[in-house]
């Protein structure tokens, strides 16, 4: 079966560098989950919540704004963390697909936000220990707002699965749908394999148990079945490299316009 | 307009001019009472830098914070100093000296009790005790949200003086 044009060889991709790839990954996930919150700011069901989500928003677009500032220094070509924010398109963003979806109810934003509030915590306490010591020092920091973190949704996990009917009714609807998507967080690549090896980033595997124990407790207390399927990663590429739902697109449009359509505009 | 030579007192002027920059959302301290200067360094080559630390990865008065900084050095004729942000150690309320902490309290927000560090994960739906009243000084208040109209403050309700007030969160 070989004819003249399949004996060439193509040229092997060139390996992307693990670090640039990886600090996206993390710079991402709090990019988009920061601008998904920031959505409700004016729209919370009571003026404590619309603050308290503002709140966590601009803690997760403080932490974005520094880890794509790294990023953009381990790349070398110039990019800062607004270029990386406002001028990469949808396939070039590194983040999870959870963080992403649309906020639907409260309840659904906080089942999403618990989710990953406590696969938050549990990562960065592993980072701190990291062999990159600017990263270390970044997961300490954003594991002490982390914690707050986890604890506000943590708590309205409990109240609204322990509370009414209709609460309890719809984030039982919104867990059955999100589980899946925890699948990803957890997923690996070479990228993973190679920071794994050097120290930079923890095994994900291992993560894994801790994650699972402490949204269970939560979940337990709160009278929520947990979903039987066993969530697996996307069948596809996920987000982690570069394949997103339809919703990213949406939200970067409405979060990149303005820089955008003024260029180097200050302000 | 004056220009300093920096010399061997160099490093104590700065500091003495950093103990008049108040924090913006926080008025009755400066930056160096809320731990936010880290260090100053004195260079020959370098001139003066000061390293700062943000309070929260996200606090938008960082930025006020550092051109508010070199404005000042700037009028006490350290017109090219420079501001350097540092990650590590991260910042912690800890670091608020006692003193500090009573201006923040006759300022009407509660201070900060220590930062807990639970070493490990976190402990859940730990019910927390909300500080004595800033006003009233009574103990029967309640924690309405742990976030408040800054990064670094929570709102709490006083039972006694029926008024709401806020907290500078342990961090």
């Amino acid at each position: 079966m070989t004819s003249p044009a399949s004996s060439v060889v193509p040229a092997p991709a060139p390996k992307p560098n693990a670090l640039f790839e990886y600090l996206q990954r993390l710079g991402d996930d709090r990019l988009v989950l920061g601008h998904r919150l920031s959505e409700w700011c004016g729209h919370g069901p009571i003026l404590e919540e619309d603050i308290a989500l503002a709140n966590v928003a601009l803690d997760l677009l403080g932490q974005a704004t520094i880890l794509l500032r790294m990023a953009g220094e381990v790349e070398g070509q110039g990019r800062d963390e607004d270029a990386l924010a406002y001028f990469r398109e949808a396939v070039e963003f590194r983040n999870c697909q959870l963080v992403e979806l649309p906020n639907g109810d409260f309840g659904f934003t906080i089942v999403r936000q618990f989710l990953f509030d406590a696969y938050d915590v549990v990562l960065l306490e592993a980072l701190t220990k990291s062999s990159n010591e600017e990263l270390a020092a970044v997961a300490a920091k954003s594991l002490k707002e982390a914690r707050y973190h986890v604890r506000h949704s943590g708590e309205w996990m409990l109240k609204l699965g322990d509370g009414t009917d209709e609460s309890h009714r719809r984030v039982q609807t919104a867990l059955d749908y999100l589980w899946r998507f925890t699948a990803e967080l957890f997923a690996t690549d070479d990228v993973d394999a190679e920071l794994v090896q050097g120290g930079v980033a923890p095994d994900l595997a291992q993560l894994k148990p801790k994650w699972e124990s402490l949204v269970r407790e939560v979940l337990d207390r709160a009278t929520l079945t947990v979903p039987n399927d066993v969530p697996r990663p996307p069948r596809t590429r996920g987000g982690r490299t570069g394949a997103h739902t339809e919703h990213l697109g949406h939200l970067l449009a409405e979060m990149q316009i303005v820089a955008r359509s003024h260029p180097g505009a200050k302000w | 307009m004056v220009i300093r030579r920096l010399g061997a007192d160099t490093r104590d002027e700065v500091l003495a001019v950093l103990d008049t920059v108040m924090d913006p959302e926080v008025p009755v301290l400066s930056v160096r009472e809320l731990g936010i200067v880290r260090d100053v360094l004195v260079d020959d080559r370098d001139g003066v830098t000061v390293v700062v630390t943000p309070t929260y990865s996200g606090c938008p008065a960082i930025q006020v914070i550092e051109r508010d900084i070199l404005t000042a050095l700037e009028r006490a004729g350290f017109g090219n100093a420079k501001v350097r942000t540092t990650y590590s150690p991260a910042w912690t309320t800890d670091w608020i000296p006692d003193s500090a902490k009573a201006k923040l309290k006759a300022y009407g927000i509660a201070p900060p009790g220590a930062a807990a560090d639970t070493g490990g994960l976190v402990q859940l739906m730990r019910a927390r005790q909300a500080p004595p009243c800033p006003y009233c000084d009574s103990t029967d208040t309640e924690l309405r949200s742990e976030f408040g109209s800054t990064a670094c403050k929570s709102v709490c309700w006083c039972r006694s003086c029926r008024q709401p007030f806020e907290e500078f969160k342990a961090i």
